[in-house]
């Protein structure tokens, strides 16, 4: 089959809750939930029946409020977090017949260190503070078997470059720099690998409207020149237009509506969806 | 020259150790083992607590040797417990049988019983008393023997006798939960090297042997900083506890087949900490849950500490260093602490000469790279 | 000490320990949990490596204990005393001799033979404690034989300072699985562990873990393939009393001349070297 044909990455019926479920939630009826909050026993069903694939060199968004599962899905994806059931295959990992959510400790680690990059809302998650820059990029070099020195510093300084942090500035802790500026060496960071797929969270939320459209830029460029697949969750439509070539919009837990960035923009179906379509205007 | 390379260390340690007991003895007057069990009471309630043994007369003997040093004097408890075969387990006790001295409640004025005060010094004045410079043992003798008198006419046979829990009446008034009776053998710390998580037993056991002074502050910092516990005193009880074990040589036992060992004292704390409980359809309402402290003696701020510590444990809110039990549990036992404290003062000559070597070899790079950019 | 068992310990506790070093010895270089128990010398100061010997020790025995390479060191004698007076057996200070060789911070300079055991005092097991407070996730961490953060360290110092800078205690990778705390032995001493004839028993009391390298075990001291392991340079140093050149060597300063000079750190070794010369006058004496 065609390369671009074949997804990437499939996910089937990824479900994650939170809560034990009881008899009445348990129940096939959902209709018992309050928003994605079983009333009865308190459990939160954060991401229920999630289905959806990437392609090679696509950009997926995924739009919703804070609470719809976005985060908890991409937490699931990158394994931060335990799914409660659901699939994932990742065509380069095992002929894309391994669900990966089923392989051991080791195996994942492997697929966060060599198929996967993340970049955290918090920085404080996916960077080592006072460690070095360079050793921040270096450390996913290291986990996937790299032990040359000067191979990982020049791929370090390259990175780095690319994503604007000065070469006078590598050495220094990311406790050191601007919001925006731990953005770039935490994408730096995902980027290090090559890795094929790239997971972002609400990587431009909390900075300032500048720094915004700057790391949204790189975003684009990067993009572009590594034709890398991309999955970035926003609660704002506008970094989702800007950026996703496809876009999913979560609400309560579930998929509502999905397709094309501006299909849906143009002609949103769910009333959640054109509610957020006109706050954009 | 340096003390590990001068040859004849074995002579210069005999000399050291005879230095130390004439430090003991230099005034010419010692501590007897009976002074020491009828004098000391605090410390040597502190130092059967952390040294995890309970023998009046072997800890006044470790005091004494210790020159009263707490920490050294622990240190000698637990190297001895250490040679010790575990013989027998006794049975399960309940502290409802304590036989109680002291017995109050911060939560209620009024339990069932009511408060006994006992032996305290919360209500004394800390104004040294020099009456006790002249006091002699025949002056004490007089006064122990007209206060006994007194006690025997006045005593309404309340004396010694057994209290319900104060938890009890509050369970009974739906107040907190009915919790499940946990029956499982617990782990020993001492036989089995923590893992983590840990088990319930395993942090009362480590919190119960943790230096006085440590869980008391990590306790303190909860309270007043660190921690958002905001706990009361369901009940603090001081009182001997009745110690037996099945018969040994007719295991079928029945359940009055048992043999009396004697008595510890002991101090029981269950503190009350308020929590937020989410209830059906999102309805909230305040609960109580119970953090337990107990140790051997009278030890009752080391007791109330260890159940504040109890509770943070349990809820692990990773917010503050006091609800990781890895650093609490791994930092308050006195013989890790003040040893891994002390072996510093050990010599570090090649780590040292180690070091200076990588340091060297820095400062070379250094220069040579400055030369080039010089040049 | 009648009071006391042959051993300190009750045979039981023996056992318990024996245990613990069996699974250390089939796992080389994992760090088994045991109970360890309050010793009569302090936390810190070496209850590990004694306990290790303690549950060892045979009447047939010969005992050598050198702390930081000298066997009259106060620290040596004092646990040689300990095992002296609870067993009976007989200490020595040739290395050769000794049947059981409890360490703080060296190896022997003359090498270890098959069928001896060298106990080193570990004061701190985790070789990736300093990268990963937690013991729960470092467990894990070798579980899933993810070492990154050990590596990750040497480059950082690299980074910072253009060049490994670890002084004792160099972390070495035991039999192409579990990355391991060699003790602060220093790194002069990592490659005597490689492939060494005698069996060494790591015991970190404090900590409570048994770790082990079994003979001819392959020990590799962690490096990348452009900035390889060093080990502390003698710099054409030779030590002033014996003349030897190839060993570790503590430095001095002579207190009159402000002069800079050597000695062998390995008393032993030294004295039996000085003896040797008196003996057959072979080697001319230096200094």
């Amino acid at each position: 089959m065609d390369d671009f044909m074949t997804p990437l990455l499939s996910i089937k019926n990824v479900n994650k809750q939170f809560g034990d479920g009881c008899d009445t939630c348990l129940q096939q009826e959902k209709d018992v939930l309050i928003k994605n909050f079983c009333p009865v026993c308190g459990t939160v069903y954060s991401c229920q029946d999630i289905t959806f694939d990437l392609y090679p060199g696509e950009v997926l968004g995924i739009v919703g409020e804070s609470g719809s599962g976005k985060s908890t899905l991409m937490r699931c994806l990158y394994f931060d977090q335990d799914v409660t059931s659901g699939e994932a295959f990742i065509r380069s990992y095992k002929d894309g017949k391994a669900n990966m959510f089923e392989e051991s400790a080791q195996q994942k680690r492997y697929i966060r260190n060599h198929v996967l990059g993340k970049v955290y809302q918090n920085p404080l998650l996916g960077l080592r503070m006072n460690f070095s820059s360079i050793g921040n990029i270096a450390e996913k070099l290291i986990a996937a078997g790299n032990r040359n020195v000067g191979h990982m510093e020049d791929r370090g300084r390259a990175l780095l470059t690319h994503v604007n942090i000065p070469t006078y500035r590598m050495k220094e802790a990311p406790k050191n720099f601007s919001g925006g500026m731990q953005q770039r060496v935490q994408i730096a960071k995902a980027l290090s690998n090559n890795p094929p797929i790239l997971l972002l969270d609400e990587v431009t939320t909390g900075l300032d409207l500048s720094v915004q459209a700057s790391v949204l830029d790189l975003i684009k460029q990067l993009q572009r020149e590594l034709n890398i697949s991309i999955i970035i969750v926003s609660h704002d439509l506008g970094v989702i237009r800007m950026l996703a070539d496809r876009t999913m919009v979560m609400l309560d837990g579930k998929v509502v509506e999905q397709g094309l960035t501006d299909q849906i923009l143009e002609d949103p179906q769910h009333p959640y969806t054109q509610q957020l379509v006109h706050s954009l205007v | 020259m340096a003390y590990v390379a001068v040859r004849g260390g074995t002579i210069a340690i005999e000399e050291s150790i005879k230095r130390l007991k004439f430090e003991r003895v230099k005034k010419g007057a010692i501590a007897t083992i009976p002074s020491i069990e009828g004098g000391m009471r605090g410390l040597i309630d502190q130092v059967m607590s952390e040294g995890s043994l309970y023998s009046e007369t072997l800890a006044a003997i470790a005091i004494k040797q210790a020159e009263g040093n707490p920490e050294e004097a622990v240190f000698l408890l637990r190297a001895y417990r250490s040679t010790l075969p575990r013989k027998h387990y006794s049975r399960t006790i309940q502290s409802e049988d304590m036989l109680i001295e002291r017995r109050i409640s911060a939560s209620f004025k009024n339990i069932p019983g009511g408060q006994v005060l006992g032996a305290t010094p919360d209500y004394t004045h800390r104004l040294l008393d020099f009456d006790l410079i002249q006091e002699t043992e025949e002056e004490a003798r007089q006064w122990l023997s007209d206060f006994q008198e007194i006690q025997e006419k006045e005593s309404d046979l309340r004396d010694l006798i057994q209290y319900p829990k104060v938890l009890d009446y509050l369970r009974k008034e739906g107040l907190i939960a009915d919790c499940d009776n946990q029956d499982q053998e617990p782990d020993d710390v001492t036989r089995k090297s923590l893992e983590f998580p840990t088990s319930r037993s395993q942090r009362l056991q480590v919190l119960t042997r943790g230096q006085t002074g440590a869980v008391t502050s990590l306790a303190y910092a909860v309270i007043r900083a660190y921690g958002s516990v905001h706990p009361t005193v369901g009940e603090l009880r001081v009182g001997e506890m009745p110690i037996y074990i099945d018969n040994p040589i007719n295991q079928k036992t029945e359940e009055d087949d048992a043999y009396y060992l004697g008595e510890m004292k002991l101090t029981e704390v269950e503190m009350l900490i308020p929590v937020t409980v989410e209830k059906e359809r999102g309805k909230k309402e305040i609960e109580f849950e119970i953090g337990y402290g107990i140790c051997f003696g009278q030890n009752e701020t080391k007791a109330i500490a260890m159940g504040i510590l109890d509770n943070c444990l349990e809820n692990k809110n990773p917010q503050y260093p006091t609800s990781d039990e890895e650093f609490v549990l791994f930092h308050i036992d006195s013989v890790e602490s003040s040893g891994f404290i002390s072996h510093l003062k050990m010599p570090h000559y090649v780590t040292f000469q180690s070091k200076l070597d990588s340091a060297r070899k820095t400062k070379r790079q250094e220069n040579a790279s400055q030369k080039e950019s010089n040049l | 000490m009648s009071a006391y068992n042959f051993a300190f310990f009750d045979e039981g506790s023996k056992r318990e320990i024996r245990r613990a070093t069996l699974k250390a010895i089939a796992i080389p270089g994992y760090q088994v949990p045991f109970a360890s128990r309050e010793m009569p010398i302090a936390r810190g100061w070496g209850t590990g490596g004694l306990q290790l010997t303690l549950s060892l020790v045979g009447k047939e025995d010969v005992l050598k204990v050198i702390d930081q390479g000298s066997d009259e060191s106060v620290n040596a004698v004092n646990i040689k005393k300990l095992v002296g007076k609870t067993t009976g057996i007989r200490a020595t200070e040739e290395t050769s001799e000794a049947t059981l060789i409890q360490s703080r911070h060296r190896i022997p300079e003359i090498p270890l033979s098959e069928g001896q055991i060298l106990v080193l005092q570990v004061p701190l097991p985790e070789p990736l404690r300093a990268y990963e407070s937690s013991e729960l996730v470092t467990k894990k961490l070798h579980g899933e034989r993810e070492y990154s953060g050990a590596w990750l360290m040497l480059f950082e110092q690299i980074m910072r300072y253009g060049n490994m800078s670890t002084g004792a205690d160099h972390p070495v990778l035991v039999h192409d699985r579990y990355v391991m705390a060699p003790s602060p032995i220093p790194r002069f001493d990592n490659p005597k562990m490689n492939r060494s004839e005698a069996l060494i028993l790591l015991g970190a009391g404090r900590e409570k873990k048994v770790y082990a390298v079994p003979p001819h075990t392959q020990v590799v001291s962690l490096a990348f393939d452009d900035y390889l392991f060093q080990t502390e340079s003698s710099a054409g140093n030779s030590c002033k009393l014996c003349g030897a050149t190839d060993v570790f060597m503590d430095e001095f300063v002579h207190e009159e001349t402000g002069e800079t000079y050597h000695q062998c750190n390995d008393t032993s070794y030294c004295l039996s070297r000085l003896n040797r010369k008196v003996l057959h006058q072979e080697v001319p004496l230096n200094g």
